[in-house]
């Protein structure tokens, strides 16, 4: 295996170690810094603890991101491996640089991919709950999420508001998935 | 040939891929680089186009010099004119049969690419079908717009690997009229990847016999079959049976 090659499967591991750890643990490794009373990493934790705060928008934007990347990455990835060789081939000995065959070739093509990744990360983080709990704090307005909220409902017997947040979780998601599967539809019916 | 016109290839390699390939073709000559399956024909067409670099080799094209491992010359692809014609003619799929051949055209202004783009659809007869995608033209319209995409960035030598396997034996005759027709608009090395003998003795100036890797014998299709160099040629050529 070319190292280049290794390097890349393992940046991949660790990219999808977020969406195999519990989101307790992460959140718990991603506040852990604020708990830092001394040792090595305390300047780099005060700096880590700057960007995410305990209880921040920021923080919890961060945890997100590496919670929900590999539910971004995997179908974007797939979509750019889908792209025939002999095409990219072709666009390079057609006088196309290696930054015109990414625009003129692979981004159109992966396109799909591409929109199934954001989507599906959007859907993902909407119903948000463990990393939300360790890192956001569901702050009212700020960093609460549909999930958070409907939990809280519950914990306040009011099993009326929670299934109206539920429903309207499931729409929100209904909704997100239909632009997925409408605009990879229409990205498949212009390649015929 | 004369230095300075033409193309000339030295390949030498020991593997992944053995090569030791040495020929030249000239201005408006096509050549044909004839062998049996996995011979490496198409490792030298993609080398040619900086699509696979080899340990050791020289490649100039006229004055240019695309590959030079002696002094660390190693030109990419999209600065090599070289115009390629694909086995699998790897058309892009998402733009029309118009929009594959304009965007081969980079190097021209941009006002004159659709007009341009245009005239050579004319000239591979590819007429009323601009709009349409690679999937709605058949094997041999996907060969024609493959061919005029080649031609579009005006290429100092036209590749073409193996151009007529994906069609059938009526197209296959009617494209190698329309490439015998081509031929005398072009003033450009042609270099035409085959393994039928026949398809290379009708349409070639010259033929260069490649086995392993490794060029056995270049010259007339008449002069090969009548004194082939040695066996390889003559197994190369699939000649075992015949008399010579």
């Amino acid at each position: 295996m070319r190292p280049a090659f290794l390097g890349f499967r393992v940046a991949l591991s660790f990219l999808f170690l977020g969406c195999s750890l519990a989101f307790s643990l992460l959140g718990l490794g991603l506040t852990a810094p604020a708990h830092a009373q001394s040792g090595p990493a305390i300047a780099a934790a005060a700096d880590l603890q700057f960007v995410l705060g305990e209880i921040s928008f920021e923080g919890l934007l961060l945890a997100s991101l590496v919670a929900n990347l590999p539910f971004a990455i995997q179908p974007m990835q797939r979509g750019f491996e889908a792209i025939p060789i002999e095409v990219r081939r072709a666009a390079a000995c057609s006088g196309l640089a290696p930054w015109r065959v990414l625009w003129k070739i692979d981004l159109p093509l992966a396109w799909p991919g591409i929109v199934t990744g954001l989507v599906l990360a959007f859907a993902h983080t909407l119903g948000e709950f463990g990393v939300v709990l360790m890192v956001g704090g569901s702050i009212p307005g700020e960093t609460r999420t549909i999930a958070i909220a409907i939990y809280d409902r519950v914990q306040a017997f009011d099993n009326r508001g929670a299934a109206v947040m539920s429903a309207t979780l499931l729409a929100l998601s209904l909704l997100a998935l239909g632009i997925t599967y409408m605009l990879s539809n229409r990205v498949g019916r212009r390649h015929a | 040939m004369l230095e300075g016109s033409g193309l000339s290839v030295q390949l030498r390699q020991a593997g992944p891929i053995p090569l030791a390939v040495e020929f030249d073709c000239g201005e408006g000559e096509m050549l044909a680089l004839i062998g049996p399956s996995g011979a490496g024909k198409t490792t030298i067409l993609r080398t040619i186009a900086g699509l696979y670099r080899p340990q050791l080799g020289h490649i100039q094209c006229g004055q240019e010099v695309w590959l030079d491992t002696a002094t660390s010359v190693d030109l990419p692809p999209y600065r090599r004119r070289a115009g390629m014609v694909f086995q699998s003619y790897a058309l892009f799929p998402h733009m029309t049969a118009l929009a594959n051949v304009t965007a081969a055209l980079g190097h021209r202004p941009p006002r004159e690419r659709k007009a341009r783009a245009r005239k050579l659809l004319r000239l591979v007869n590819i007429e009323g079908l601009e709009e349409r995608k690679p999937a709605a033209l058949s094997g041999g319209q996907q060969q024609r717009v493959a061919v005029a995409r080649a031609l579009a960035r005006d290429p100092a030598v036209l590749l073409l690997d193996e151009p007529f396997s994906a069609v059938d034996r009526h197209q296959r005759r009617r494209l190698q009229r329309e490439l015998q027709d081509l031929r005398t608009q072009l003033k450009i090395p042609i270099l035409l990847v085959t393994h039928d003998l026949d398809e290379a003795a009708a349409l070639a100036d010259r033929l260069c016999v490649i086995d392993r890797g490794e060029t056995l014998q270049t010259g007339r299709a008449a002069d090969l079959l009548a004194a082939p160099a040695n066996d390889r040629v003559r197994n190369a050529l699939d000649l075992s049976g015949e008399s010579s």
